[in-house]
């Protein structure tokens, strides 16, 4: 099938407060295809929220609004809550920053990745074994047998990480959202589990949203980046064209960003414009 | 070096008996000169953290010897050490007590050390981390992420101390919210002449801030470079340089780089 897997359009996510409604993303549009799809921002950019707000998911005061918001066919908008109980992690997955949190802590890797299996997928119990074992061992864990029966205490964050892409793709999902999936690891791992992740979604045709803060991982992981600055887009553009990207507050980011081939005396600070909100 | 301000030898630090034993620090030797920033690179669990805990006094389980300033660092308690060397803390939300206001924390150590002219004091190092006076009557939750790492940085520097220990200053802050920080950072070390020892995992971080650079793996320094030889990326342990590619953002190749390179430490 051609033709974006996602379509977002007029996106908005505002909370109720005393002071007035507090907007978090605010008329955000973007497709996405069989392709890597980057959004990056500082804290509080709206990257999160507009990545849950795709599956439904922000938290029951936040009022959520979209001209259109669908998802191969399926208007998302008008969904039921049992019909987005069919599509979240059979068909759109999310992987999660730390592991630590987002695994059940009381039962092994294995039951649960084979429980999301069976969840969706009408499978025997061996058949499900079966397939989790198959998956583990495409996430490169090299002694499947010994991980499907560890707890999760008993793994290391890279291997966390793993065991969750695992999980996530054995339901063989269309749309990945990966909320910033290597933040909590360190370097060397993050490549491997990065490299994990790109060869996996490019296999099986998946589209990814990858939502970071570093400019540089997405800039060198992804295929486009969408750059987000108090609940707007405010620059969409090819990764490999980041480094010369226009908007002011892109190049305040890249220019904010110590350099490790470049010395200079002071790091130039951003100057945050308040026509950026409405502009 | 002519003369080492900061000087520590053959540091061991270990966790648990038997065999869970676990050697966190593994005999680590390193100087610092006055006004140097020296910096500690690695990936968790290596053990450069556990440094800092040692050199500050949070940890006064270690062997080996540690002089500051011409004076051996004890394992008690030692207040004229505290006036020496301060610390500044990763997570800037952890830091600072929830219900303690801005005055109250950087109050906490006049009091201590007996020093007198709290309000006095309390001004001018807000002044010096860049936050108006009124700011000593805020909680940490009235405070942004990058105000909160400078009353921490404030409440280092109001016993005057010679030498800060610098866990990761930044790593909690947005990167714009950093440059702040590191800017900030390199004005009072210019203005007070202070001496750093910045661990960080970020080469980026390490190549604006420091003099030079310890790279350290499972409790020991692999080696030790010049902030020029890391730039030129002209290091000679594989896995330095395998921490260096990866922090250049991801390549599709790579596969476990550094092995074949030559390892000549």
């Amino acid at each position: 099938m051609n033709g974006p897997i996602l379509t977002v359009e007029g996106l908005s996510v505002t909370f109720p407060s005393l002071q007035g409604k507090v907007p978090a993303v605010r008329g955000v549009s973007f497709t996405v295809g069989r392709e890597k799809v980057g959004i990056v921002g500082e804290s509080g950019s709206g990257k999160s929220m507009t990545g849950r707000a795709i599956l439904k998911l922000t938290p029951p005061r936040a009022q959520v609004e979209a001209r259109h918001l669908r998802f191969r066919g399926i208007d998302l908008v008008a969904a039921s809550e049992r019909e987005m109980r069919g599509i979240r992690g059979r068909r759109i997955g999310m992987i999660l920053q730390d592991p630590k949190f987002a695994l059940n802590p009381v039962q092994t890797v294995g039951r649960q990745i084979a429980e999301a299996f069976r969840i969706h997928r009408r499978a025997s119990g061996t058949e499900a074994k079966q397939r989790t074992l198959a998956m583990l061992e495409a996430v490169r864990i090299r002694n499947p047998h010994r991980v499907y029966d560890l707890y999760p205490h008993e793994v290391s964050g890279g291997m966390g990480q793993r065991i969750m892409i695992a999980m996530m793709l054995i339901p063989e999902p269309d749309l990945l959202i990966a909320d910033e999936p290597t933040s909590a690891l360190d370097v060397t791992v993050r490549i491997s589990v990065l490299r994990i992740l790109d060869e996996l979604v490019s296999e099986r045709g998946l589209g990814l949203i990858f939502i970071s803060h570093d400019l540089n991982l997405v800039a060198t992981f992804c295929d486009r980046v969408l750059i987000m600055y108090a609940g707007r887009i405010v620059e969409s553009l090819p990764a490999a064209e980041l480094h010369a990207a226009r908007h002011p507050y892109t190049r305040g980011l890249l220019e904010s960003l110590p350099r490790i081939d470049e010395r200079r005396a002071r790091l130039p600070v951003l100057a945050r414009d308040p026509a950026w909100l409405i502009a | 070096m002519s003369r080492a301000f900061v000087s520590v030898r053959d540091l061991r630090v270990s966790f648990g008996r038997g065999a869970r034993l676990i050697h966190a620090v593994d005999g680590v030797s390193f100087d610092v000169a006055e006004g140097e920033v020296f910096g500690l690179v690695g990936e968790s669990g290596c053990g450069k953290s556990t440094i800092l805990r040692a050199l500050s006094g949070l940890n006064p389980d270690w062997s080996g010897e540690a002089t500051i300033a011409g004076r051996p660092v004890a394992r008690t308690r030692d207040p004229a050490m505290a006036r020496t060397v301060q610390m500044v803390f990763q997570d800037p939300y952890g830091s600072l007590h929830p219900k303690h206001t801005v005055e109250t924390a950087l109050m906490e150590p006049v009091r201590i050390h007996g020093l007198g002219d709290g309000p006095r004091r309390i001004e001018r190092v807000l002044t010096e981390v860049g936050l108006s006076p009124a700011f000593r009557y805020r909680y940490p939750h009235q405070l942004s992420g990058g105000q909160r790492q400078r009353v921490a940085i404030a409440r280092a520097l109001i016993l005057e101390p010679r030498v800060l220990l610098l866990d990761e200053p930044t790593s909690a802050l947005d990167v714009s919210v950093q440059a702040e920080i590191l800017n900030l950072l390199s004005d009072i070390r210019r203005t007070e002449n202070l001496t750093y020892i910045l661990v960080s995992h970020d080469f980026g971080v390490i190549a604006h801030m420091c003099d030079r650079v310890a790279v350290m793996n499972h409790g020991v320094i692999l080696e030790e470079l010049t902030v020029e030889a890391l730039m030129q990326g002209r290091m000679r342990h594989a896995y330095t340089r395998e921490l260096y590619e990866a922090s250049a953002g991801y390549t599709r190749r790579l596969e476990r780089s550094g092995e074949e390179a030559d390892v000549a430490a």
